[in-house]
C-alpha cells in the first residue's frame, strides 16, 4: 500500500517532462499538423544552450538558459519553417521525410561541434538536495521540472486564449481560408507559432539537463513519448496534453514499480494503442456543427 | 462612372483541371452585379480567384483603379474587399465576439465603432456574442460571416451564394441587410446567387456562366428574357 503512494511523486516529475518535451509539439503538430522529426533535436539544441551557457555563467547556466534556449530553439525553427516546411503544408509525408534528414543532420552538427560523449551541465547550488514526500526522497530538481511545467502550462493557456496573437493563431488554425478573407497575414502566424513551439522544445532541452547528462541523441530519447502524449490528448488541446501526460508518467511509473522499465514501456504503449482503439482523436475532441 | 472592380481575361484550373476560361466582369461603384449559371460553372472558382484564394494562371483584376492580382489574400481584404465565401464559413471554436474582434484586429483601421456598426446590421448577433460560432445555426453563421466581412469596412461586398440552404426567415433577413448595404451605404457588391427571383429584385447588372465563360450579360431589364431563364434551367 506505501508503494502506491511511492510512485506518485516520481510518477507526477515524470509526467512533468513529458508534458515539457509535448508543449512544444501542441504548438508545431497539434495547432499546425506539422509533423516536425526535428523537434527532438531542437529539445537537444535548448539542452546545448545551457552546456555553453556554464561558460558565462557557471552554476547559475540552467536559469539564464531557460529564455536563452526558448530564442535559439525557437529560431532554428523559425528557419526551418522558412526555408523548408512551408513548402511541404499539405504534404505529411513528404514533411515527415523532409524533418527527419534535418534531425540527423543537426544530430551529425552537435557531435561535430560538442563531440560524441556526453557532457553534463551542472545544477545550480539551489537545486540540490531534496525533501521527502510519501516515503520517498523527491529531489529539488525534479520539483523545478513540475513548477517549470505548470509555469509553461498557464503561461501558453494565457497566450492563447487571453491575447491577440493567440487568439489570432486560433483562428488561423481552425479556418485558415477564412483568416486570410478576413485580412490575417497567415504567413506570419504560422512564422510565430512555430518559434513559440519550437521554442518550447529548447525550454524542454534546458529542464532535461537537471535530470540527465546531455548528448547529441538527446532528442530521439523523447521523441517519440512527446508525439504519443499530443495524440492520446487530442490533436491541439492543452488540456488533453495535461491530463495525458499525467495519465502515462503515473502509468510509467507503477508499470516499472512493478515489472521493469523495458516492461513498463511496453505496457505504456499497449495502453495507448488501446485507448486510441476507443477514442482515435484522443482524450478532447473539438466539436460543433461546423465539423459534424 | 468609375469602375469598383474590373476582372479581365480571368482563367483558373485546379491542377490540370481548367476551370475559368478567360473572364471578363466589371462592377461600378456603388452596383450590384450578380454572377448566376448553373453548378459547376465555375462561379465559386471566379470568386476565389477575384480575392486570390485561389491562384489565377491568367487574367487581371483590378479593384478601385490598382491592380491587385499579384497581392496575397488579406490585403485585398486590407483594401476594401470584402469576401463572405460559400458555406456560412467562421471560426468555429470562437465565439461570436472573438470572431468580429479577431477580424478587427487584422484591419487597418482598428476602430472599434466597425464591430458595433456591423451587429447593427444584424442585431440578433448582439445575445449571442458568448457563444461558440460552430454551435449557431446555419443562419446564425452566415449572418455572424456578413458581420465579419463588414467589420473590415470594406468598399465593395463579394458574397458567395449568402442564402444557400438558409432557414427562409433568416434568409429575408439577409437579403433585406444586402439591400440596404448597397441602397443606402452605396456598397458596390458582386453576388454569387442561384435564385432568379432575388437576383431580380437586388440586381442593377448580371452576368450568366457557363462552361467557365461569361455566356450572357446585361441589365436587370435583360433578367426578364427568356434566353436567360433558358440558361439557368437546370
Amino acid at each position: 500500500m506505501e508503494s502506491l503512494f511511492n510512485q506518485l511523486p516520481i510518477g507526477l516529475s515524470i509526467a512533468a517532462v513529458l508534458l515539457l518535451i509535448a508543449l512544444g509539439l501542441t504548438f508545431t503538430f497539434g495547432q499546425m499538423g506539422v509533423i516536425n522529426m526535428a523537434h527532438g533535436e531542437f529539445i537537444m539544441a535548448g539542452a546545448y544552450t545551457a552546456y555553453m551557457l556554464q561558460d558565462l555563467t557557471g552554476t547559475q547556466a540552467v536559469a539564464v538558459a531557460l529564455p536563452v534556449a526558448f530564442v535559439v530553439a525557437g529560431a532554428m525553427g523559425w528557419l526551418l519553417e522558412r526555408l523548408a516546411i512551408r513548402h511541404f503544408y499539405g504534404r505529411p509525408l513528404d514533411t515527415l521525410l523532409l524533418t527527419w534528414g534535418v534531425s540527423l543532420v543537426l544530430q551529425q552538427a552537435a557531435r561535430d561541434i560538442f563531440g560524441a560523449p556526453n557532457v553534463q551541465v551542472v545544477a545550480p547550488s539551489w537545486l540540490s538536495g531534496g525533501v521527502e514526500m510519501f516515503g520517498s526522497n523527491l529531489p529539488y530538481a525534479r520539483l523545478f521540472i513540475m513548477a517549470l511545467a505548470i509555469i509553461c502550462v498557464i503561461a501558453i493557456w494565457a497566450y492563447m486564449n487571453r491575447s491577440r496573437q493567440g487568439r489570432r493563431m486560433r483562428a488561423v488554425m481552425q479556418n485558415r481560408e477564412l483568416a486570410g478573407c478576413s485580412g490575417v497575414d497567415t504567413e506570419r502566424v504560422d512564422q510565430l507559432t512555430f518559434f513559440i513551439g519550437s521554442g518550447l522544445a529548447g525550454v524542454a532541452g534546458v529542464a532535461l539537463t537537471l535530470i540527465g547528462p546531455v548528448g547529441p541523441n538527446l532528442g530521439t530519447y523523447y521523441i517519440v513519448d512527446a508525439f504519443l502524449v499530443v495524440v492520446a490528448g487530442g490533436l491541439g488541446q492543452l488540456r488533453g496534453a495535461v491530463i495525458a501526460a499525467v495519465a502515462l508518467g503515473l502509468l510509467n511509473s507503477y508499470a516499472e514499480f512493478w515489472t521493469d522499465a523495458s516492461l513498463a514501456k511496453v505496457i505504456v504503449f499497449a495502453a495507448i494503442i488501446a485507448f486510441l482503439q476507443f477514442r482515435p482523436q484522443g482524450l478532447f475532441v473539438l466539436r460543433s456543427r461546423a465539423l459534424t | 462612372m468609375s469602375e469598383m472592380l474590373q476582372v479581365t481575361g480571368l482563367e483558373a484550373a485546379y491542377g490540370r483541371a481548367r476551370v475559368l476560361f478567360g473572364v471578363d466582369v466589371t462592377v461600378g461603384a456603388g452596383r450590384l452585379m450578380c454572377v448566376m449559371g448553373r453548378n459547376g460553372v465555375g462561379k465559386t472558382t471566379l470568386l476565389n480567384s477575384i480575392m486570390g484564394v485561389l491562384t489565377p494562371t491568367a487574367g487581371k483584376v483590378v479593384f478601385d483603379g490598382r491592380d491587385v492580382t499579384k497581392l496575397p489574400t488579406y490585403e485585398r481584404v486590407r483594401l476594401g474587399m470584402g469576401y463572405v465565401p460559400q458555406g456560412h464559413e467562421t471560426f468555429p471554436q470562437l465565439t461570436v465576439w472573438e470572431n468580429l474582434q479577431v477580424t478587427l484586429e487584422a484591419t487597418a483601421h482598428r476602430d472599434r465603432a466597425a464591430v458595433d456598426e456591423a451587429l447593427d446590421v444584424f442585431p440578433r448577433l448582439k445575445e449571442m456574442l458568448k457563444r461558440r460560432a460552430g454551435f449557431l445555426s446555419g443562419g446564425q453563421q452566415q449572418q455572424l460571416a456578413i458581420a465579419r466581412a463588414l467589420v473590415t469596412r470594406p468598399r465593395m461586398l463579394i458574397l458567395d451564394e449568402p442564402t444557400e440552404g438558409i432557414q427562409p426567415s433568416i434568409v429575408l433577413e439577409i437579403e433585406a441587410a444586402i439591400e440596404r448595404l448597397h441602397r443606402e451605404k452605396g456598397l458596390a457588391v458582386l453576388l454569387v446567387e442561384q435564385y432568379l427571383e432575388l437576383a431580380l429584385r437586388l440586381a442593377d447588372a448580371f452576368v450568366i456562366l457557363e462552361g467557365g465563360a461569361v455566356q450572357h450579360s446585361g441589365t436587370a431589364e435583360d433578367l426578364r428574357d427568356d434566353k436567360v431563364k433558358r440558361l439557368l434551367a437546370i
